[in-house]
């Protein structure tokens, strides 16, 4: 038991320190957990997939809003803090791909889409309306007098049943 | 032992799939109808069959066989039994065994009904049902055996394999790995078997319309047969969705329900695109149009279901729901090319003969207004796949593995989902055929006029967000128009037929299920729509750390941290549990205990947040962090979200209506004729 409890102590060390450090920067005149978060929720954790950082709980999270706090202290703008991320680990830490050079891409082709899917309907609307109606195959002689056959067995058998 | 007779059991199965499928296109071919109903007993076979090796490995989880590498992967000497069951699904290859466990038990289903008409068919939906089977059971004995050992080399690296390799010896770890803590919710317990039976329900109706294409019949048959089918497949993929949305609300914490994460894009999107199929072929049955888009919505919906399930196991889109890397996605792309292609030469094949019945005469006919709201399902299924593999073509041109935003997903959805609602309105007050502008005007003003009080009186409530202002006047007229449709069918019972209001609205639902289940559906939609509104517009949150006594105030609440102890808990999870006391204007409300959980086996903690749900908001607070000598002092995270529940309460309302329009109906006399009197005769 005693093992088993200082291993889970080993592990919440990450946090202890994470709130040691949260505790200390709750001064007047610095920045809040909100602040920080305001920024944090912009860029993605840099080990877990597609997560924001505000809500990630991995070590290197924490150490970038550690990092984020420190900036904010040093007096950084939002823009200043974010850039200094994008320069240090790449684009790929943005939540939101700017709308330029080739991520204007993702901004282009959802209203293209749109605007296709309507073209194409319009298109097909105005096929459908000259088109003459065709009447659907049907059956054949014979084989309406099949259906018909077993339809009447069917009913027949019914009938003795009752 | 019992893994060798899992394996044994396996192969087996994949030989019987196999020759189901060979019989059954050899008979269909040559006329052989002997050698159909051979395949259809294959097929029938099929799930007894993999029942065995699925209860063999259950059996090893449950006995806590860790010499199976599957078992020690995702089991634990700590784990309860209902989670080493669970565990099944736990892992790729478990997964995978029960997906076509499922796939198995569905085309066992398919075999047993009557099959004295449309026998035309039964060959093709046991090929292509066999087919699907097969590769799964491919993927299972092949690429991803539940039933491999783990062996140790001399240098004391470890191996899997089913039979001994030479140079090592049987491993035997005294405990395994356990469960990912992420996956022990209830949520994600019934959430997985929720979303595979959704998925393969859905090929069913494929196997129906392939075999329509390839027997060349142009008529509305197939959809009627899998009428049921597409609607329980639609029920129980959406069940998995919402199952999903509450596990991600309860254990991800965001705050959110839904994270546009790739995984939950690829369940979604089939369910978009099973949704235009749903709609579509209602205009098939009632007019006889749009056979051809609806045999291209439901190979769609097919290829898309494989597609989803290749996402989630290969690995090739990074996601918090993805399995390990694999192996298998080459092999899962081949398949999904193939039946794609094969299914798209037989609609071009079949082209002419599915022209529609009758002309589109008029803009404003209720079959446009389905027409439009296929668009729309389709459009928002194809943005949403460009976000998916957005990271992919983003390192082919530029190295950088770049995802989108919720932020660009919701941009996106929200305008379509708006125009959506609106055509939910309009389309009950449409007729089929010719409907002009005028007769639209005179059967819209009622509801019109009802649904734009709402916003009206938000405007003087001092509710100034002109989205929201969009959004809850669109849900008031569908909800006007919905309750127009059962006051207007519940007057003409009750005038035709002598009978209470109520009983009449009773007997609607009792004559005309599909119908008026569907009223129902979009009643849940309405109520689902007004807790994303309130989530997505009107969430705040704050974050801060306190010690015992302070609080935190957000949106008129206060939240004070009175207390936090730590304590282990049968199955072996450590537990850091704080007390936080909710007060708004000094009335103490109650209390909230978030918690961090620890797993030793897989040394993961897990965040439980404390939920105050009510039906106005949901107040949800997250354990951050605490200090660990004395306790004195915790960081909490509060989110205060506006009308959740009505998101949980509207997602019930819909599997409601789904159940009641799935629900089968009376098969109702509809032949009367004289005694002795022949049908020939009649018709004469």
């Amino acid at each position: 038991m005693r093992k088993k409890i200082n291993t889970a102590a080993c592990c919440f060390i990450v946090v202890i320190m994470s709130f040691a450090v949260v505790r200390a920067s709750a001064q007047e005149g610095q920045p809040t957990d909100d602040d920080v978060n305001a920024i944090a929720k912009q860029l993605y954790c840099p080990v877990c997939e597609n997560t924001p950082l505000d809500v990630c709980g991995t070590q290197a999270c924490i150490d970038w809003r550690v990092e984020i706090r420190q900036k904010l202290t040093e007096g950084w703008s939002e823009e200043e803090i974010i850039q200094y991320f994008v320069d240090r680990h790449g684009m790929q830490v943005l939540v939101q791909p700017p709308a330029e050079g080739f991520y204007l891409f993702i901004y282009i082709v959802p209203p293209l889409i749109l605007f296709m899917g309507i073209l194409i309907l319009m298109c097909a609307v105005r096929g459908w309306r000259k088109h003459v109606p065709v009447e659907s195959p049907g059956l054949s002689p014979d084989e309406q007098d099949f259906y018909m056959t077993r339809i009447e067995d069917e009913l027949r058998r019914r009938q003795d049943d009752a | 032992m019992i893994a060798d007779i899992g394996f044994i059991f396996l192969i087996l199965t994949l030989l019987t799939a196999l020759y189901s499928a060979i019989a059954a296109f050899y008979g269909a071919r040559n006329d052989k109808p002997s050698y159909v109903e051979s395949a259809r007993h294959a097929m029938l076979l099929a799930w007894p069959l993999i029942t065995l090796p699925t209860l063999a490995l259950i059996r090893l989880l449950i006995d806590g066989q860790y010499h199976i590498q599957y078992v020690a992967r995702v089991t634990s000497n700590t784990m309860p039994i209902y989670l080493k069951i669970t565990a099944l699904w736990g892992g790729q290859a478990g997964s995978l065994l029960f997906w076509t466990w499922m796939m198995a038990a569905c085309a066992f289903a398919v075999s047993v009904r009557k099959w004295d008409r449309d026998r035309e068919f039964l060959p093709w939906v046991i090929f292509v049902t066999m087919v699907t089977l097969l590769f799964f059971l491919s993927l299972v004995v092949f690429f991803e055996n539940p039933f491999r050992r783990l062996w140790i080399m001399d240098s004391g690296q470890q191996v899997s394999a089913m039979l001994q390799p030479s140079g090592t010896m049987p491993f035997v770890p005294s405990d395994g790995l356990g469960l990912n803590p992420l996956l022990r919710h209830p949520g994600m317990i019934i959430h997985p078997p929720m979303l595979y039976l959704g998925f393969v329900s859905f090929v069913i109706p494929y196997a129906y319309a392939i075999a329509a294409l390839i027997t060349g019949r142009s008529d509305d048959r197939w959809i009627r047969i899998t009428r049921r089918w597409t609607l329980v497949a639609w029920l129980f993929l959406s069940l998995g969705l919402v199952l999903g949305s509450r596990w991600a609300y309860d254990v991800l914490g965001w705050g959110g329900y839904w994270g546009w994460d790739a995984v939950e894009l690829a369940a979604l999107i089939p369910w978009l695109v099973g949704t235009a199929f749903l709609h579509s072929v209602m205009v098939q049955e009632k007019r006889g149009m749009f056979k051809q888009w609806n045999m291209f919505l439901i190979i769609l919906t097919y290829s898309l279901v494989i597609y989803g399930t290749f996402l989630t196991r290969s690995g090739v889109i990074d996601s918090v729901h993805t399995f390990a890397q694999s192996a298998i996605g080459p092999v899962f792309l081949i398949f999904i090319a193939f039946m794609f292609i094969s299914s798209a030469v037989l609609l071009v094949r079949q082209w002419d003969t599915l022209r529609g019945e009758h002309p589109l005469v008029s803009w404003l006919s209720r079959e446009m207004l389905f027409l439009l709201n296929n668009l729309l399902f389709v459009i928002l299924a194809a943005v949403y796949e460009l976000g998916v593999h957005f990271p992919i073509i983003s390192e082919v041109f530029t190295g950088v593995k770049q995802s989108v935003s919720p932020d660009w997903y919701e941009s996106i959805s929200a305008p379509l989902m708006f125009i959506l609602l609106v055509l939910m309105g309009l389309a009950p007050l449409s007729a089929y055929g010719r409907h002009s502008a005028k007769a639209l005007g005179r059967s819209i003003w009622i509801p019109f006029g009802f649904s734009s009080l709402i916003p009206i009186t938000l405007f003087f409530l001092g509710i100034r967000n002109v989205a929201a202002h969009l959004g809850v006047w669109s849900l008031a007229f569908v909800v006007a128009v919905t309750g127009y449709e059962f006051w207007r069918g519940a007057r003409a019972r009750q005038n035709r037929h002598d009978e209470y209001f109520l009983i009449g609205l009773l007997n609607l639902f009792r004559r005309n299920r599909r119908r008026y289940g569907g009223y129902i559906i979009h009643l849940g939609v309405v109520l689902m729509a007004l807790g994303i509104i309130g989530a997505e517009m009107y969430q705040s949150e704050t974050q801060g750390a306190l010690a015992v006594g302070e609080s935190l105030s957000l949106e008129g609440y206060e939240l004070r941290y009175d207390s936090l102890s730590q304590f282990y808990i049968p199955g072996g999870q450590f537990i850091t549990r704080a007390v936080v006391s909710v007060f708004r204007d000094g009335k103490l409300l109650g209390e909230i205990y978030p918690r961090q959980d620890y797993f030793p086996d897989s040394r993961q903690s897990m965040a439980v947040p404390g939920l105050r749900s009510r039906l106005n908001a949901d107040l949800k607070v997250l354990l951050v962090g605490w200090e660990s000598i004395g306790l004195e002092g915790a960081t909490f995270k509060v989110y205060h979200t506006p009308l959740m529940t009505c998101l949980w309460l509207g997602a019930a309302v819909f599997i409601l209506g789904t159940a009641v329009a799935a629900w089968p109906e009376k098969v109702r006399e509809i032949v009367r004729r004289r005694p002795g009197a022949s049908l020939s005769a009649a018709r004469a």
